[in-house]
């Protein structure tokens, strides 16, 4: 079993690999059973933890769950045509509770969280390594403020990018670039690393070459 | 009835959860977490939705013997192996050993991971063409893809071993990370927020009803 479990990831891994290549039969049948499995492995989890494990395990001491089971029903009725449009219920429950939700989270973590840790003292990026007025950490710390703050001039649409205004857009897209540039090297080095798995592998597991 | 009711759906629920945060006692508290449970459960129903309905288009396909249909055939197939499997299994389908664990370790697992790590090539070939210092927003966006790659990989520790500590690849690369990229980000992460904060509001208010296939 354990040869015929190696010898098929090794079927789908190279089925997988040949769409470089070129589009072929094998890649496609590779992808049709990862779609497949994908949506299996969903339907199970799910079925398994939030309809079972959240409804059925819990509706005797929490009534109020039969609610959420019915909007979840309402949403299947999605596949009957003539009677889909209920389906906007459910649908309008999830829109509007991750609107409360996002509203409030994101208002405290991605702004004043963010604002409160530009607000950098010069001296030093954090107290609790102890006083520093070295010239890398005033240096580095008025790279984060000015940084984020022409950033934020270049996102300003409301204002014509001109004179003063447009040469601190300018500089929040040298910011903005380099964001970019380093976000890229990061996502290059993480599909790199998943590549050098994949070798490993081929290469380790299944035909044995390295150790 | 169709739009007006959605509307009132979204309305109530979105200032249940605004309200719940700042006044989190009884009765919003508790109102939070039957909202947080309804959404688990309507989730859940959202995604088996989304697995009925690639089982209808599939089977739709391979009946109508339409092209590639013998691909839809085993779409169906797959899914239904691992569907089967998972719910014959019971709670403990996740456990060492069982067939479900078997099909997620030795066909889910290596479809996925080179699914993703074949993006490494598509990757390289659109840096080539990206990274072309044509100007010097473009030789910024290079030297710090440069910097990072070259910094966070061995031999980038080995060709500037000779450099003083706190001035060598791995360091520069931790240094761009850090601060011009993190102010970069930063300046992202806001405009995002408020953006979120404000289509919120909108969606919130009944500004925004694309959701319930918009309109007046």
């Amino acid at each position: 079993m354990e040869h015929f479990a190696l010898w098929l990831s090794a079927f789908l891994t190279l089925g997988i690999l040949s769409f470089l290549y070129k589009d072929n039969p094998w890649y496609k049948l590779s992808e049709a059973i990862f779609v497949g499995i994908s949506a299996g492995f969903w339907f199970v989890t799910l079925f398994w933890d939030n309809l079972v494990g959240k409804f059925w395990d819990g509706w005797q001491d929490e009534p109020m769950l039969f609610v959420g089971a019915s909007l979840g029903f309402l949403m299947l009725l999605r596949l009957v045509p003539r009677i889909g449009w209920i389906s906007r219920w459910p649908l309008a429950f999830i829109v509007g509770a991750t609107s409360g939700l996002w509203l409030m989270n994101y208002l405290a973590s991605n702004i004043m969280v963010q604002v409160r840790a530009t607000i950098l003292p010069l001296f030093s990026t954090s107290y609790a390594s102890g006083y520093d007025a070295g010239w890398g950490a005033i240096i580095s710390s008025l790279v984060i403020v000015v940084g984020t703050f022409t950033g934020l001039v270049y996102f300003f649409f409301s204002k014509e990018h001109k004179g003063a205004f447009g040469g601190a857009a300018r500089v929040g897209i040298f910011f903005i670039m380099i964001t970019f540039g380093a976000s890229f090297g990061y996502t290059v080095m993480s599909r790199m690393s998943l590549l050098i798995g994949r070798m490993d592998f081929l290469l380790g597991d299944w035909l044995g070459m390295i150790g | 009835m169709r739009r007006e009711i959605p509307l009132l759906i979204t309305a109530i629920v979105g200032i249940g959860f605004v309200i719940q945060y700042f006044i989190p006692h009884w009765p919003f508290s508790k109102m939070s977490d039957w909202f947080s449970d309804w959404f688990s459960i309507v989730g859940a129903c959202a995604i088996i939705l989304g697995a009925l309905n690639l089982m209808k288009v599939s089977v739709e396909k391979t009946y109508r013997r339409k092209e590639d249909w013998g691909y839809a055939a085993v779409i169906i197939a797959s899914f239904l192996l691992m569907t089967i499997i998972g719910i014959a299994e019971g709670r403990g389908f996740r456990n060492p050993g069982t067939s479900f664990d078997w099909l997620y370790n030795y066909v889910y697992i290596p479809l996925s991971a080179t699914m993703f790590a074949i993006l490494a090539f598509f990757v390289a070939s659109a840096s080539y063409r990206a990274f072309r210092a044509r100007n010097f927003e473009a030789t910024l966006l290079l030297i710090a893809a440069f910097f990072v790659m070259i910094g966070r990989v061995p031999v980038g520790h080995t060709l500037s071993s000779f450099m003083p500590v706190g001035w060598q690849l791995s360091d520069l690369a931790s240094w761009v990370m850090n601060y011009p990229q993190t102010a970069g980000q930063r300046a992202i992460m806001i405009g995002i927020g408020l953006g979120i904060v404000s289509t919120s509001l909108r969606i919130i208010l009944g500004l925004e009803r694309a959701h319930i296939g918009g309109g007046k």
